[in-house]
């Protein structure tokens, strides 16, 4: 009210508000602040890895190789996480076989043949939902399905619990992902391609085969790395399935392992962590160096394929 | 092939019956393996709930009002369970609600396209971390240096440090969804404000912010849920292995729904153990999975009324 008393000329005004010696200090503050939330996330990061490094360098620095290649034992000086490697290596490779196939050939259905359909939206609905299911209600899943109900299929040894169920497990928790992921890198492909093939007279599938998979290679790909990346890290449905948290020996063959008890990198950190001496905590954190660094090859595998060979259309 | 020889035909070139043939396999096959997300939903369902109901039919009604979760002997108290998972669900989500969110406005509003290439990483590296990594380091790091710092009493596991792991792994759901909402919001609308004279601080608090707010809310909810449902952070540094005593105490060692499951499941070698200790474990579940479910259809909600708007 006070400045209408004294009105200024258009000029001076819009002067004054540019040349203003007022510094919006708030707004710097408020800046700031906005910064700090993704500074603090990352000194959480830096601590993070720096004390995993600081526990867990020296038990790789004095037993090296021996860590690695070492079966699970009591004694800590002997402990190693070779089982534990073997594994999950294993796990990954079921669900490279399980949910790779099934879900690209679902985000190929959703994006190239399925019409908007009631049922295509319930599908879609049910694909989001299921990505929002925690880890381990899967767990809960497979210890009844493929533990209890199939265990004649999963294995004779130890009841269900063997590594077929925990890699049936982890297979249906990451299919959303992998359905979700490939869905996107085919929604990137344009009409045009699609277009194209048809012109000259190829069938929706061969259409597909030819062009829309071939250019979707990439993103597909960086897709089902990084839920491999996520079942590699999972522990909770392992747990539940009845991964091996004690110690076992076994002599089966590779076909054999496969319905056999098993055990898997982050379930042993699981365990180790769990133990009250000091010796495990740094087995344990020597364990996590291991698993991220395979997790950390992994995602720059996905990166440098992204890099590579994305496209802009 | 036989297509080719014929060129000028184009009624053969669709006609093939070999080639359609080939076309409605695939399309069954591809249907099929969308098919199959359907089954597997309805599996976790069946195989939820026929355990929940069965351990609702059998357990005696008392103990699910007891002094705390002890399965083994048959002491099944569902409020210790729920207020731990509040406790800890509430403790994460004061952690990754502002920092997120922060994160969120900064990336969306402030930082140039040079500072979200370097700063955009961090929140996926933290994204990628396993939780029982995380675990690791709530029961190593944060419950010595910040939990026990604080509160000089507090045990090495509590539910303050489990918490405070879980919020961490939340901050980039969160800072994703919420920085999603805020960039989807029209230009025109910030170019208006600017256009009124506010400045960046005013135009990302009362423009951008309401208009994205269904999103930022949708972003909370499915952080909730995903701290809810975290499990490997709380089992191993929240301690109550075993059970635990009813508690409100998030200095002290407690047990939430996860980590109960966690604890039937490590318990013994069986697991299927005395009494109805595997059937309570499909029971707390199924109230898992109810609780996340809602969260997760109320946050679609929200999100489908950012879009609708845009």
């Amino acid at each position: 009210m006070a400045q209408l008393v004294e009105p200024l000329d258009a000029t001076t005004a819009v002067r004054q508000v540019l040349h203003g010696r007022r510094v919006d200090r708030a707004g710097a503050l408020f800046q700031l602040a906005l910064l700090l939330t993704l500074v603090l996330s990352f000194l959480v990061l830096i601590a993070l890895l720096s004390d995993v490094w600081m526990e867990g360098y020296p038990v790789l620095a004095e037993r090296g190789m021996d860590f690695i290649r070492s079966d699970l034992s009591s004694l800590p000086q002997e402990a190693g996480i070779w089982q534990g490697l073997v594994g999950s290596v294993q796990l990954m490779l079921i669900v490279s076989l399980i949910a790779f196939p099934l879900g690209i050939g679902a985000a190929v259905y959703m994006e190239e043949y399925a019409r908007d359909t009631r049922l295509t939206r319930f599908i879609n609905a049910n694909i989001r939902n299921l990505a929002g299911v925690p880890a381990v209600v899967y767990g809960l899943l497979g210890l009844a399905i493929f533990v209890k109900a199939l265990q004649q299929v999963t294995g004779p040894g130890d009841q269900g619990r063997t590594l077929l169920s925990g890699g049936l497990t982890l297979s249906f928790m990451v299919l959303p992902i992998v359905i979700i992921t490939a869905a996107e890198a085919l929604r990137a492909v344009p009409r045009s391609i699609r277009e194209a093939a048809y012109g000259v007279g190829a069938t929706r599938w061969e259409t597909i085969r030819s062009h829309v998979l071939p250019y979707a290679a990439p993103g597909v790909l960086t897709g089902t790395v990084l839920s491999l990346a996520r079942a590699l890290g999972e522990t909770a449905p392992l747990i539940l399935v009845g991964a091996v948290t004690g110690f076992f020996a076994s002599d089966a063959t590779f076909l054999e392992s496969f319905r056999d008890r098993f055990t898997a990198l982050p379930t042993i950190i699981f365990v180790w962590a769990k133990q009250p001496n000091a010796e495990f905590r740094a087995l344990t954190a020597a364990a996590i160096i291991v698993l991220m660094a395979v997790l950390l090859a992994m995602n720059s595998v996905a990166i440098l394929l992204r890099n590579r060979y994305e496209r802009r259309w | 092939m036989q297509g080719r020889s014929d060129a000028g035909a184009t009624l053969t070139l669709s006609g093939d019956p070999g080639r359609q043939r080939k076309e409605r396999i695939v399309h069954a096959l591809f249907l099929a393996a969308a098919f199959v997300s359907v089954v597997i939903s309805a599996l976790i369902v069946i195989s939820l709930f026929r355990e929940a109901i069965a351990f609702l039919v059998q357990v005696d009604v008392g103990s699910l009002w007891a002094d705390g979760w002890f399965p083994r002997r048959g002491m099944y108290d569902i409020k210790t369970l729920v207020v731990g998972t509040l406790l800890v669900t509430g403790i994460g989500m004061l952690v990754a609600g502002p920092v997120g969110l922060g994160a969120a406005v900064y990336l969306s509003e402030y930082a140039s396209p040079r500072a979200r290439r370097v700063l955009k990483p961090i929140l996926e590296v933290l994204a990628g971390i396993p939780s029982v990594v995380m675990g690791f380091f709530a029961l190593t790091w944060i419950s010595p240096n910040l939990v026990q710092a604080l509160w000089s009493q507090a045990s090495l596991f509590n539910l303050a440090a489990a918490g405070i792991g879980v919020g961490v792994l939340t901050i980039p759901l969160v800072a994703t969804i919420a920085e999603d909402a805020m960039h989807s919001v029209p230009n025109a609308l910030r170019e208006a404000a600017y256009g009124l004279g506010s400045r960046k601080r005013t135009t990302s608090v009362r423009v951008v912010f309401p208009a994205a707010v269904s999103g930022i809310v949708a972003a909370f909810i499915v952080g909730t849920s995903r701290a809810i449902g975290e499990t490997m952070v709380v089992a191993i540094a929240a301690g109550g292995t075993g059970g635990s005593l009813f508690t409100v105490d998030i200095t002290g060692p407690g047990q939430t729904m996860t980590a109960a499951m966690m604890a039937i499941a490590t318990g013994s070698d069986q697991v299927k153990g005395a009494a109805l200790t595997y059937e309570s474990m499909f029971f707390v579940g199924a109230l898992l999975f109810v609780m996340t479910f809602t969260l997760n259809l109320v946050s679609e909600r929200f999100v489908r009324r950012v879009r609708r708007r845009y």
